[in-house]
């Protein structure tokens, strides 16, 4: 299960600077959750490049040569049928569908792939267990720091987050046993 | 359910005030995110006004649509007052009316997106579910005019036992890909768009029913950072692919028009002149519903008189594209020298028997643009709200005129008739209305209309940049 700590904060400036002084310590795995999106926040976070785009296009072009080759294969040879002499295959007149086929699957592409980068739908996740949690659509901003780092110390991270502005930091994803230990 | 007014706390910096002096401020309200998160959920939990009596009216209405459409199928077309040579009339007209409404969501929500008018975040909601159930209200009529339209199926491209394909070198296939693909991807940017605010619904649901009930429509969004860097990808690329949508319905809807031989319908002007009319009649449309929306809820200081200005100066630029296009089409008309041509336009539309519609739209759709001159008409709510109706009424016109005079009198004098509706006729049009406020009631019950997170973000954005105006 993941598990590690997860610090609130009051807003996304102070949230910035924690991330950048825990990256400073060396703690690289982590995410911030937040009510809308902050470009500061996630460039700090230095996140890879969005694939979104790349799934998109695939979309896009699956989508344009099957809608033109169903037209081009269903007009021009299984049912090809001459109307007052005009070309079987008739470029121009495929290409409405082709752009429509292109649009829906780009569409498509992108919003399954977003889904599945996001790992979404999820039923649950443990920071969602922290009762400040349900401020993070409201009007707080959380940082969940990984235990998975391999800099990662309970104590050492908590005191970074606490010196650094956090209004709170507790533990996530821990077992009863795990968080009766710490 | 009005608000109280706002503590000094919350009044613009003088800084920022004077930076917006070419116009109201996007955004009026300087409360909490909290506060914000709360009042914009408000009437989930709680209503609106009027709300349960509303709904019991749209509701009855909307079966009495469904009526209409019952004794259409099982009765016949007969039951209408199409005939031969009009074959296509109030139907069609119904339809492209009610599909052009549609492409001011999509305008608003993707290419102002593009364009970065972040005026776009606080009416995109709105906007785009009015595309929506103006879609379901446009795809009605393409089927019931069919006369059976359980075998509307037909014009899609399936593995029939027939051994048969749709012509896809007709207009029709095209109309059908390209509604079916306008409505899926209009649901699929409302829907990605809505997802972090049905997460704010659930994380601030009463009930617990209610929790479950938007949990599962959230897809248990916490908006992480990774989420969110997706989604911004996400919802730019549907913008980006939505965008060429709103040129493109409304020309291959022209092209069914453009393509036959028709004097008055055989003209390259068409994609074009469909598309600046249905943007003009959809900014209308957003006004219309608008308008008492910000009046009843008291979202004065969210939905500002800056966002009516906008949207009434876009229409004033769509409405002049538009009567441009009747000046043309008249000119070419005449130019042309064809018999057929100057027939219908100078003759048939100007003078003729349905002369009264031909001229009902010209007038108004010169006159309502050109009072967006005017600052008293584009900020005053009760003026651009009968504006915005005139508008619809004229386009109306405007589509039922085209439609029925080309088809009335068409090459041959022996094939000319008269066109008159029946009373099932106005009984259909009068149920789509019905049909769309039934839905649009729902959507202001069940779902944010008002975006949260995009509303933040845009308060957020003008607080950072107020504070360097001010240089802190």
């Amino acid at each position: 299960m993941r598990s590690g700590l997860l610090a609130e904060f009051a807003d996304s400036e102070v949230l910035v600077r924690a991330i950048r002084i825990l990256r400073r310590e060396g703690i690289v795995a982590m995410d911030a959750h937040m009510p809308y999106p902050v470009r500061d926040v996630l460039e700090a976070l230095e996140l890879p490049p969005s694939r979104v785009p790349l799934y998109s296009l695939a979309g896009g072009l699956v989508g344009a040569s099957y809608a033109y080759l169903l037209q081009w294969w269903a007009n021009g040879f299984d049912y090809a049928l001459n109307v007052g002499g005009r070309p079987l295959g008739s470029v121009p007149a495929f290409i409405p569908p082709t752009f429509e086929g292109t649009v829906l699957l780009a569409a498509f592409g992108a919003v399954i792939s977003f889904l599945g980068f996001s790992k979404l739908p999820r039923l649950w996740t443990p920071v969602a267990e922290v009762p400040q949690f349900v401020r993070a659509t409201s009007d707080r901003f959380f940082l969940a720091v990984d235990s998975t780092d391999p800099r990662f110390d309970f104590l050492r991270a908590e005191d970074i987050l606490l010196a650094n502005g956090a209004l709170s930091v507790s533990a996530f994803g821990l077992l009863p046993e795990e968080e009766a230990e710490r | 359910m009005r608000e109280p007014p706002l503590p000094d706390s919350y009044r613009l910096s003088p800084a920022y005030s004077k930076s917006v002096e070419d116009g109201a401020p996007v955004l009026a309200t300087r409360a909490g995110d909290a506060q914000l998160t709360e009042r914009l959920l408000r009437p989930l939990w709680r209503g609106g006004p009027f709300w349960k009596l509303s709904l019991l009216v749209t509701g009855g209405g909307a079966l009495f649509f469904f009526a209409t459409l019952l004794y259409t199928a099982l009765t016949g077309i007969g039951t209408w007052g199409n005939n031969i040579p009009v074959a296509w009339a109030f139907a069609i007209t119904n339809f492209v009316w009610w599909i052009g409404i549609g492409h001011a969501g999509t305008f608003i929500s993707a290419v102002l997106l593009l364009l970065e008018q972040n005026w776009r975040n606080s009416i995109n909601r709105l906007a785009e579910a009015m595309t929506l159930f103006a879609i379901v209200n446009a795809a009605v009529f393409p089927l019931i005019h069919l006369g059976r339209p359980w075998f509307a199926y037909w014009i899609f491209p399936y593995p029939s036992t027939m051994d048969l394909w749709p012509n896809f070198k007709g207009a029709l296939p095209w109309d059908g890909a390209a509604i079916s693909t306008y409505f899926t991807v209009s649901l699929l940017f409302w829907y990605v768009g809505l997802l972090p605010d049905l997460a704010a619904a659930r994380d601030h649901a009463p009930t617990l029913a209610k929790r479950r009930l938007y949990g599962i429509f959230a897809l248990g969004w916490r908006g992480s950072g990774r989420t969110w860097k997706n989604w911004q990808m996400a919802y730019l690329l549907l913008g980006g692919l939505a965008t060429p949508l709103v040129l493109s319905v409304h020309s291959v809807v022209s092209l069914d028009f453009a393509i036959t031989q028709l004097p008055g319908w055989h003209s390259t002007i068409f994609p074009p002149y469909f598309v600046a009319g249905a943007i003009y009649s959809g900014f209308a449309m957003v006004l219309t519903l608008m308008l008492p929306l910000r009046a009843l809820y008291g979202i004065e200081d969210i939905i500002t008189t800056r966002h009516l200005d906008a949207m009434a100066k876009l229409i004033l630029v769509t409405g002049t594209v538009v009567y441009y296009t009747y000046a043309v089409e008249l000119f070419i008309a005449w130019y042309t020298g064809n018999i057929f041509e100057s027939q219908l336009f100078l003759w048939l539309r100007l003078t003729g028997p349905y002369a009264w519609t031909v001229w009902l739209t010209f007038g108004l759709n010169f006159v309502v643009p050109n009072l967006m001159w005017f600052r008293a008409f584009r900020q005053r709510p009760i003026l651009l709200w009968i504006s915005s109706i005139l508008v619809n009424v004229a386009m109306w016109f405007e589509r039922f005129f085209l439609i029925v005079t080309s088809q009335a009198h068409d090459f041959l004098p022996s094939s000319w008739d008269m066109y008159r509706p029946t009373y099932v006729d106005g009984a259909i049009f009068l149920g789509t209305f019905f049909l769309f406020g039934f839905l649009f009631l729902l959507f202001l019950r069940f779902v944010p209309f008002i975006p949260i997170s995009e509303t933040k973000e845009l308060k957020h954005t003008l607080e950072v940049e107020e504070a360097r105006l001010e240089g802190r």
